[in-house]
Protein backbone atom coordinates (compact mmCIF):
# COMPACT_ATOMS: atom_id res chain seq x y z
CA UNK A 1 0.00 0.00 0.00
CA UNK A 2 2.59 2.77 -1.33
CA UNK A 3 1.10 5.64 -0.58
CA UNK A 4 2.54 9.68 -1.42
CA UNK A 5 1.93 12.96 0.08
CA UNK A 6 2.39 16.51 -2.06
CA UNK A 7 2.46 19.49 -1.11
CA UNK A 8 2.82 22.19 -3.65
CA UNK A 9 1.19 25.88 -3.38
CA UNK A 10 -1.58 25.63 -5.57
CA UNK A 11 -1.52 29.01 -6.72
CA UNK A 12 1.96 31.23 -6.92
CA UNK A 13 2.74 34.76 -8.89
CA UNK A 14 5.18 34.69 -12.07
CA UNK A 15 8.62 33.87 -10.88
CA UNK A 16 7.47 33.34 -7.32
CA UNK A 17 10.43 30.51 -5.17
CA UNK A 18 7.97 27.64 -4.34
CA UNK A 19 8.73 25.09 -2.21
CA UNK A 20 7.68 21.34 -2.83
CA UNK A 21 7.11 18.30 -0.26
CA UNK A 22 7.20 15.42 -0.78
CA UNK A 23 6.56 12.31 1.52
CA UNK A 24 6.61 8.23 0.50
CA UNK A 25 6.05 5.47 2.67
CA UNK A 26 8.20 2.92 1.70
CA UNK A 27 10.38 0.78 4.07
CA UNK A 28 14.00 1.14 2.60
CA UNK A 29 15.36 -1.94 3.87
CA UNK A 30 19.48 -1.35 3.79
CA UNK A 31 20.61 -5.14 2.76
CA UNK A 32 22.63 -5.12 5.50
CA UNK A 33 20.73 -6.12 8.46
CA UNK A 34 20.32 -10.00 9.23
CA UNK A 35 17.24 -11.88 11.00
CA UNK A 36 17.52 -13.61 13.81
CA UNK A 37 18.18 -16.69 12.17
CA UNK A 38 21.71 -15.00 10.63
CA UNK A 39 20.14 -14.90 6.83
CA UNK A 40 19.96 -11.21 5.38
CA UNK A 41 17.26 -9.41 5.06
CA UNK A 42 17.70 -8.30 1.09
CA UNK A 43 17.83 -4.74 0.31
CA UNK A 44 14.62 -3.32 -0.57
CA UNK A 45 14.97 0.98 -1.15
CA UNK A 46 13.65 3.35 -3.62
CA UNK A 47 16.58 4.52 -6.11
CA UNK A 48 16.02 7.30 -7.53
CA UNK A 49 12.88 10.60 -7.74
CA UNK A 50 12.47 12.62 -9.68
CA UNK A 51 10.38 15.68 -10.57
CA UNK A 52 9.03 17.01 -13.77
CA UNK A 53 7.55 20.45 -14.37
CA UNK A 54 5.49 20.07 -17.40
CA UNK A 55 7.10 17.68 -18.97
CA UNK A 56 10.50 19.57 -18.23
CA UNK A 57 12.80 18.10 -15.14
CA UNK A 58 13.76 20.04 -12.75
CA UNK A 59 14.47 17.79 -9.60
CA UNK A 60 16.44 14.92 -9.65
CA UNK A 61 18.08 12.52 -6.77
CA UNK A 62 19.32 9.58 -6.30
CA UNK A 63 18.89 7.22 -3.36
CA UNK A 64 20.84 5.10 -0.62
CA UNK A 65 20.75 2.26 1.97
CA UNK A 66 21.63 5.24 4.62
CA UNK A 67 18.18 6.74 4.27
CA UNK A 68 15.75 6.46 6.49
CA UNK A 69 12.36 4.81 6.07
CA UNK A 70 9.56 6.83 4.55
CA UNK A 71 11.62 9.08 2.34
CA UNK A 72 10.91 13.12 2.63
CA UNK A 73 12.08 15.17 0.25
CA UNK A 74 11.68 18.79 0.36
CA UNK A 75 13.00 21.16 -2.33
CA UNK A 76 12.65 24.59 -4.46
CA UNK A 77 11.45 25.58 -7.73
CA UNK A 78 10.84 28.99 -9.66
CA UNK A 79 7.06 29.15 -10.78
CA UNK A 80 7.38 30.05 -14.44
CA UNK A 81 3.58 28.53 -15.91
CA UNK A 82 0.51 27.11 -14.87
CA UNK A 83 0.66 23.20 -15.55
CA UNK A 84 1.80 20.25 -13.66
CA UNK A 85 4.33 18.58 -11.24
CA UNK A 86 4.97 14.96 -11.84
CA UNK A 87 6.16 13.08 -9.54
CA UNK A 88 8.22 9.84 -9.80
CA UNK A 89 10.04 7.26 -7.41
CA UNK A 90 12.03 4.15 -8.97
CA UNK A 91 12.96 1.24 -6.45
CA UNK A 92 14.26 -2.39 -5.98
CA UNK A 93 11.61 -5.09 -6.96
CA UNK A 94 10.14 -3.23 -9.72
CA UNK A 95 8.91 -0.58 -7.25
CA UNK A 96 7.20 2.59 -8.88
CA UNK A 97 4.76 5.12 -7.76
CA UNK A 98 4.04 8.37 -9.16
CA UNK A 99 1.86 11.09 -8.09
CA UNK A 100 0.45 15.05 -9.46
CA UNK A 101 -0.15 17.88 -8.54
CA UNK A 102 -1.39 20.70 -10.23
CA UNK A 103 -0.25 25.04 -10.05
CA UNK A 104 -1.78 27.97 -11.41
CA UNK A 105 0.32 30.50 -12.03
CA UNK A 106 -0.57 34.40 -12.06
CA UNK B 1 28.13 -10.91 65.65
CA UNK B 2 29.23 -10.81 62.22
CA UNK B 3 25.90 -12.13 61.30
CA UNK B 4 24.27 -10.44 63.68
CA UNK B 5 26.14 -6.94 61.96
CA UNK B 6 24.79 -8.18 58.60
CA UNK B 7 21.17 -8.11 59.20
CA UNK B 8 20.93 -4.97 61.37
CA UNK B 9 22.63 -3.62 58.28
CA UNK B 10 20.05 -5.16 55.66
CA UNK B 11 16.89 -4.25 57.94
CA UNK B 12 18.40 -0.28 57.90
CA UNK B 13 18.46 -0.68 54.27
CA UNK B 14 15.17 -1.90 54.15
CA UNK B 15 13.77 1.08 56.47
CA UNK B 16 15.19 3.49 54.28
CA UNK B 17 14.10 2.26 51.34
CA UNK B 18 10.75 2.41 52.94
CA UNK B 19 11.34 6.00 54.05
CA UNK B 20 12.66 6.65 50.36
CA UNK B 21 9.58 5.20 48.37
CA UNK B 22 6.92 6.81 50.77
CA UNK B 23 8.79 9.94 50.06
CA UNK B 24 8.72 9.55 45.94
CA UNK B 25 5.59 9.14 43.50
CA UNK B 26 4.13 12.77 43.43
CA UNK B 27 1.32 13.15 40.93
CA UNK B 28 1.91 16.27 38.47
CA UNK B 29 0.00 18.97 39.18
CA UNK B 30 -3.30 19.64 36.18
CA UNK B 31 -1.19 23.14 35.40
CA UNK B 32 2.13 21.51 35.16
CA UNK B 33 1.23 18.87 32.76
CA UNK B 34 3.04 19.07 29.58
CA UNK B 35 2.43 16.60 26.27
CA UNK B 36 5.80 15.20 25.27
CA UNK B 37 5.37 17.22 21.99
CA UNK B 38 6.98 20.44 24.43
CA UNK B 39 10.02 18.44 24.53
CA UNK B 40 10.88 17.73 21.18
CA UNK B 41 12.94 19.97 18.87
CA UNK B 42 11.64 22.44 17.02
CA UNK B 43 12.38 20.31 13.73
CA UNK B 44 10.42 17.51 14.77
CA UNK B 45 7.23 19.78 15.97
CA UNK B 46 7.39 21.31 12.87
CA UNK B 47 7.17 17.81 11.23
CA UNK B 48 4.27 16.91 13.44
CA UNK B 49 2.38 20.30 12.41
CA UNK B 50 2.85 20.03 8.76
CA UNK B 51 0.30 17.13 7.36
CA UNK B 52 2.25 16.72 4.49
CA UNK B 53 5.50 15.57 6.49
CA UNK B 54 3.78 13.79 9.26
CA UNK B 55 4.56 10.14 7.96
CA UNK B 56 2.09 9.67 10.51
CA UNK B 57 -0.06 10.54 7.81
CA UNK B 58 1.01 7.76 5.80
CA UNK B 59 -1.14 5.52 7.74
CA UNK B 60 -3.86 8.07 8.33
CA UNK B 61 -4.52 7.35 4.10
CA UNK B 62 -3.82 3.46 4.51
CA UNK B 63 -6.23 3.70 7.60
CA UNK B 64 -8.94 5.27 5.34
CA UNK B 65 -9.09 2.65 2.53
CA UNK B 66 -9.35 -0.13 4.79
CA UNK B 67 -12.21 1.94 6.80
CA UNK B 68 -14.03 1.74 3.34
CA UNK B 69 -12.95 -1.36 2.15
CA UNK B 70 -15.51 -4.47 2.63
CA UNK B 71 -13.84 -7.64 4.87
CA UNK B 72 -14.46 -10.56 6.54
CA UNK B 73 -17.86 -13.32 5.93
CA UNK B 74 -19.87 -10.47 6.13
CA UNK B 75 -18.83 -8.77 3.62
CA UNK B 76 -19.11 -5.40 5.53
CA UNK B 77 -17.07 -2.44 5.76
CA UNK B 78 -16.46 0.06 8.96
CA UNK B 79 -18.29 2.19 6.58
CA UNK B 80 -21.67 0.38 6.10
CA UNK B 81 -22.49 0.48 9.97
CA UNK B 82 -20.67 4.06 10.41
CA UNK B 83 -21.10 5.78 7.76
CA UNK B 84 -18.41 8.67 7.16
CA UNK B 85 -15.78 8.54 10.01
CA UNK B 86 -15.00 12.17 9.39
CA UNK B 87 -18.15 12.88 11.07
CA UNK B 88 -19.22 9.60 13.58
CA UNK B 89 -15.58 8.32 14.79
CA UNK B 90 -14.78 12.54 16.14
CA UNK B 91 -14.62 12.24 19.67
CA UNK B 92 -14.44 8.62 19.89
CA UNK B 93 -10.51 8.32 20.43
CA UNK B 94 -10.36 10.19 23.55
CA UNK B 95 -12.61 7.91 25.24
CA UNK B 96 -10.95 5.00 25.24
CA UNK B 97 -10.58 2.58 26.86
CA UNK B 98 -14.37 2.06 27.50
CA UNK B 99 -16.22 -0.76 28.88
CA UNK B 100 -17.09 -3.27 27.20
CA UNK B 101 -20.09 -5.03 28.99
CA UNK B 102 -20.15 -8.62 26.89
CA UNK B 103 -16.21 -9.07 28.54
CA UNK B 104 -16.89 -7.29 31.62
CA UNK B 105 -13.58 -5.21 31.19
CA UNK B 106 -12.37 -2.46 29.62
CA UNK B 107 -10.76 -2.68 26.18
CA UNK B 108 -9.19 -0.16 23.97
CA UNK B 109 -9.06 1.21 20.54
CA UNK B 110 -7.07 -1.65 18.72
CA UNK B 111 -9.19 -4.03 20.75
CA UNK B 112 -12.72 -2.50 19.97
CA UNK B 113 -11.89 -2.10 15.56
CA UNK B 114 -11.01 -6.20 16.23
CA UNK B 115 -14.26 -6.52 18.53
CA UNK B 116 -16.13 -5.17 16.10
CA UNK B 117 -14.45 -7.18 12.95
CA UNK B 118 -15.48 -10.18 14.83
CA UNK B 119 -18.51 -9.41 16.12
CA UNK B 120 -20.20 -7.77 13.02
CA UNK B 121 -17.71 -8.32 9.58
CA UNK B 122 -17.03 -12.03 11.01
CA UNK B 123 -12.96 -11.29 10.12
CA UNK B 124 -9.97 -12.50 11.33
CA UNK B 125 -8.21 -10.05 14.16
CA UNK B 126 -5.75 -8.15 13.14
CA UNK B 127 -2.53 -8.22 15.19
CA UNK B 128 -1.78 -5.56 17.12
CA UNK B 129 1.82 -3.97 15.61
CA UNK B 130 0.44 -4.86 11.99
CA UNK B 131 -0.03 -2.17 8.98
CA UNK B 132 -3.31 -2.46 9.26
CA UNK B 133 -4.12 -2.25 12.70
CA UNK B 134 -2.14 0.54 13.11
CA UNK B 135 -4.01 1.64 10.12
CA UNK B 136 -7.33 1.81 11.01
CA UNK B 137 -6.59 2.99 14.87
CA UNK B 138 -4.48 6.17 13.61
CA UNK B 139 -7.23 6.79 10.94
CA UNK B 140 -10.29 6.51 13.76
CA UNK B 141 -7.68 8.52 16.59
CA UNK B 142 -7.11 11.39 13.91
CA UNK B 143 -10.55 11.76 14.07
CA UNK B 144 -10.53 13.25 17.41
CA UNK B 145 -7.36 15.98 16.80
CA UNK B 146 -7.51 18.59 18.91
CA UNK B 147 -10.18 17.29 20.86
CA UNK B 148 -9.92 17.06 25.50
CA UNK B 149 -8.79 13.71 26.06
CA UNK B 150 -11.62 12.34 28.53
CA UNK B 151 -12.05 8.97 29.56
CA UNK B 152 -15.45 8.89 31.27
CA UNK B 153 -16.97 8.44 33.93
CA UNK B 154 -18.29 5.08 33.96
CA UNK B 155 -18.31 3.45 37.53
CA UNK B 156 -17.64 0.54 36.47
CA UNK B 157 -14.24 1.53 35.45
CA UNK B 158 -13.24 2.82 38.76
CA UNK B 159 -11.88 -0.36 40.17
CA UNK B 160 -9.44 -0.52 36.68
CA UNK B 161 -8.35 2.89 36.49
CA UNK B 162 -7.11 2.35 40.66
CA UNK B 163 -5.28 -1.25 39.29
CA UNK B 164 -3.40 0.89 36.66
CA UNK B 165 -2.38 3.41 38.66
CA UNK B 166 -0.88 0.30 40.64
CA UNK B 167 0.56 -0.89 38.13
CA UNK B 168 2.32 2.50 37.45
CA UNK B 169 3.55 3.40 41.19
CA UNK B 170 4.57 -0.52 41.23
CA UNK B 171 8.67 -1.15 41.33
CA UNK B 172 9.56 -3.64 39.25
CA UNK B 173 12.43 -5.13 37.37
CA UNK B 174 16.45 -5.46 37.65
CA UNK B 175 16.34 -1.51 37.75
CA UNK B 176 13.76 -1.37 40.41
CA UNK B 177 12.26 1.31 38.85
CA UNK B 178 8.61 2.49 38.69
CA UNK B 179 6.81 4.51 35.40
CA UNK B 180 6.59 7.12 38.44
CA UNK B 181 10.01 7.24 39.48
CA UNK B 182 10.89 8.87 36.26
CA UNK B 183 7.44 9.94 34.82
CA UNK B 184 6.26 11.64 38.32
CA UNK B 185 9.13 12.34 39.75
CA UNK B 186 11.93 12.90 37.75
CA UNK B 187 10.38 14.37 34.28
CA UNK B 188 11.87 17.79 32.69
CA UNK B 189 15.45 15.90 33.60
CA UNK B 190 17.80 13.93 31.35
CA UNK B 191 18.34 10.27 31.13
CA UNK B 192 21.52 10.36 28.70
CA UNK B 193 20.61 12.61 25.76
CA UNK B 194 17.07 12.27 25.14
CA UNK B 195 14.71 14.10 27.74
CA UNK B 196 12.26 12.63 30.28
CA UNK B 197 9.28 13.13 29.37
CA UNK B 198 6.15 13.09 31.68
CA UNK B 199 5.26 9.88 29.80
CA UNK B 200 1.56 11.58 28.54
CA UNK B 201 -0.50 9.30 26.10
CA UNK B 202 -1.31 12.35 24.09
CA UNK B 203 -0.54 10.99 20.62
CA UNK B 204 -0.84 7.55 19.92
CA UNK B 205 -0.85 5.88 17.64
CA UNK B 206 2.40 7.67 16.53
CA UNK B 207 5.26 8.39 14.59
CA UNK B 208 8.90 7.37 16.24
CA UNK B 209 11.32 7.95 14.24
CA UNK B 210 13.77 5.68 16.08
CA UNK B 211 11.40 2.59 15.30
CA UNK B 212 11.01 4.82 11.67
CA UNK B 213 7.28 3.32 12.02
CA UNK B 214 3.91 4.27 13.51
CA UNK B 215 3.56 2.40 16.84
CA UNK B 216 1.09 1.94 19.78
CA UNK B 217 1.10 3.14 23.16
CA UNK B 218 1.51 -0.70 24.28
CA UNK B 219 4.69 -1.39 21.83
CA UNK B 220 5.98 2.01 23.95
CA UNK B 221 4.93 0.81 27.39
CA UNK B 222 6.82 -2.35 26.63
CA UNK B 223 9.88 -0.59 25.51
CA UNK B 224 9.99 1.23 28.77
CA UNK B 225 9.31 -2.08 30.64
CA UNK B 226 12.01 -3.63 28.89
CA UNK B 227 14.84 -0.42 29.01
CA UNK B 228 13.74 -0.85 33.06
CA UNK B 229 14.83 -4.47 32.58
CA UNK B 230 11.60 -5.81 33.73
CA UNK B 231 9.60 -8.47 32.13
CA UNK B 232 7.37 -6.57 29.63
CA UNK B 233 3.86 -7.25 29.94
CA UNK B 234 1.73 -8.74 26.12
CA UNK B 235 0.70 -6.07 23.93
CA UNK B 236 -2.89 -7.52 24.93
CA UNK B 237 -2.38 -8.27 28.41
CA UNK B 238 -5.52 -6.30 30.70
CA UNK B 239 -2.39 -4.74 32.32
CA UNK B 240 -1.40 -3.09 29.18
CA UNK B 241 -4.81 -1.74 29.46
CA UNK B 242 -4.99 -0.86 32.71
CA UNK B 243 -2.10 1.23 32.46
CA UNK B 244 -3.92 2.84 29.50
CA UNK B 245 -6.73 3.38 31.50
CA UNK B 246 -4.60 5.09 34.46
CA UNK B 247 -2.56 6.88 31.68
CA UNK B 248 -5.82 8.26 29.73
CA UNK B 249 -7.16 9.54 33.21
CA UNK B 250 -3.93 11.47 34.38
CA UNK B 251 -4.07 13.38 30.86
CA UNK B 252 -7.14 13.93 30.65
CA UNK B 253 -8.28 17.43 29.50
CA UNK B 254 -5.09 17.24 27.45
CA UNK B 255 -6.29 17.79 23.61
CA UNK B 256 -5.10 14.82 21.04
CA UNK B 257 -2.57 14.96 18.75
CA UNK B 258 -2.81 11.49 16.75
CA UNK B 259 -0.82 10.71 14.81
CA UNK B 260 2.22 12.58 16.64
CA UNK B 261 5.74 12.38 16.16
CA UNK B 262 8.20 11.53 18.62
CA UNK B 263 12.03 11.53 18.41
Amino acid sequence: MAQALINVPKRAGRGDIIEIKTLISHVMETGYRRTAEGTVVPRNIITSFACRYNGTEVFRADLFPAIAANPFISFFAVATASGTFEFEWIGDNGFTQTAQAAITVE
Amino acid sequence: MRALGTITIGLLLISACEVASKLQATEIAPTERRSGFSFMSPETQAMQNDDTANPGMLWVLDGEALWNSKAGAADKACADCHGDARVTMKGTAVRYPSFDPALGRPVNLPQRINLCRARHQQAAPLSSESRDMLALDAYVAMQSRGAAIDPGGDPRLEPFIASGRALFMQRRGQLNLSCATCHDDNWNKHLAGSAITQGQPTGYPLYRLEWQSLGSLQRRLRNCMIGSRAEAYDGDAPEMVELELYLMTRARDMPLETPAVRP
